[in-house]
């Protein structure tokens, strides 16, 4: 349900200001949100200052040489550094995307970093992602097939795997799930864009056998038509997925088997 | 304190099975909106500062007095369909259900003042 103001104990207080590397020239401001649970705290923005001159392009990199040079205690999610494995997902400048394909040459002023926006936080930049991964689980992200395995492989006609491009490539960054409003108010039913994106995937997927059951487990007011084509989804994804167009289809083909 | 799995508490009750037919009438009844509203306007707007007796003499056609019946369901009955999404999205629990009943009887009770207001100007 909607909540228009945070919690008490969710209100952002101003944490501690980072001194100034010494002898810099090119220095940059960053602005980044801290909770840590074990404190019994209100969660507080840290400011930090990188020296520019001896910093990669990219967030990420900014991130790292604040955790690895200013302060240990910065806690987020890393791995791929290219936009593949979607662990560094995050607010930067008021943006959801990756902090290793976000160049800070595409910010303007000082550089804010916030968790995923409305998620429960587990520490500083991590948002919790279970319900979102369970979500996901449950729409059966998986080949369901009725007929005997096929000697070899099930097979595909190039124009039925081009069904399935700007859809295989989503790497559950959940940049978009965090961006829809009808996912903040109703993340506990609305499946949100990601989980349903995959779910079109499969729907679309020549190979699989259970289209009608996938549409069945979707028919829901909630679980599909909490989407009001709002389209932050679509604007945010940082991989130029569009589930938005994804969502609307599956729309179209549950109108296409009622009338 | 629950010890409902993750796998559980998203697939909840499962899938309602509803949700393309309230998807299909806001769409049937967004289109015929598109056709009537401009038409309302322009026979309304004959209408517009005219006398009493003028008023009643527009609506006495038929023309202005079907299309006023046809916008005033239509536009209400998707008001209503609207209105419920829109309750579902910002207001939870109970008062979601007494809401909704709200607006329905709203609706449905606009909807015949109207009609009989239009009728008595008709006939």
């Amino acid at each position: 349900m909607v909540q228009l103001t945070l919690p008490k104990n969710s209100k952002i207080t101003t944490g501690k200001t980072w001194p100034k590397p010494e002898g810099a020239t090119n220095v940059r401001k960053f602005q980044i949100y801290r909770y840590n649970p074990d404190a019994g705290k209100n969660p507080s923005v840290d400011t930090y200052f990188v020296d520019m001159d001896k910093c990669g392009p990219m967030v990420l990199d900014a991130l790292i040489k604040i955790k690895n040079e200013i302060d240990a205690t910065l806690t987020f999610r890393r791995s791929c550094r290219e936009g593949i494995c979607g662990s560094c997902a995050m607010n930067i400048d008021g943006i959801n995307t990756l902090a290793c394909i976000y160049g800070m040459d595409e910010i303007k002023g000082d550089v804010k970093i916030y968790p995923l926006p409305h998620m429960p936080v587990v520490k500083d930049l991590i948002p919790d992602l279970t319900h979102f991964y369970a979500q996901h689980a449950s729409i059966m992200p998986w080949l369901e097939t009725k007929t005997n395995k096929p000697a070899k492989e099930w097979r595909q006609s190039i124009d039925d795997r081009k069904k399935l491009d700007g859809l295989y490539e989503c790497v559950m960054c959940a940049c978009c799930s965090t961006s829809c409003p009808s996912y903040w108010w109703n993340g506990d039913k609305y499946l949100g864009p990601a989980a349903l994106l995959h779910a079109y995937r499969w729907i679309i997927d020549s190979r699989d056998e259970a289209t009608g059951e996938r549409l069945d487990e979707l028919e829901d007011p909630f679980k599909l038509y909490r989407c009001h084509t709002i389209m932050n989804c679509s604007k945010t994804c940082p991989k130029g997925l569009n589930p938005a167009k994804a969502i609307a289809s599956i729309k179209g083909m549950m109108l296409e088997r009622a009338h | 304190m629950s010890f409902r799995t993750d796998r559980q508490r998203a697939v909840g009750l499962g899938a309602a099975k509803s949700g393309p037919e309230h998807h299909w009438h806001m769409i049937t009844s967004s289109i015929a909106l598109l056709i009537l509203i401009p038409l309302f306007v322009l026979s309304f707007g004959n209408a517009l500062g005219g006398t009493y007796e003028e008023v009643l003499a527009t609506y006495s056609r038929p023309y202005p007095s079907i299309i006023a019946g046809l916008t005033l369901v239509v536009g209400l009955i998707h008001f209503k369909n609207g209105a419920q999404v829109l309750i579902e999205d910002y207001v939870g629990g109970l008062k979601r259900k007494f809401t909704i009943i709200a607006v329905n009887m709203m609706s449905y009770t606009l909807i015949a003042a109207g009609l009989f207001g239009l009728v008595k100007l008709a006939l």
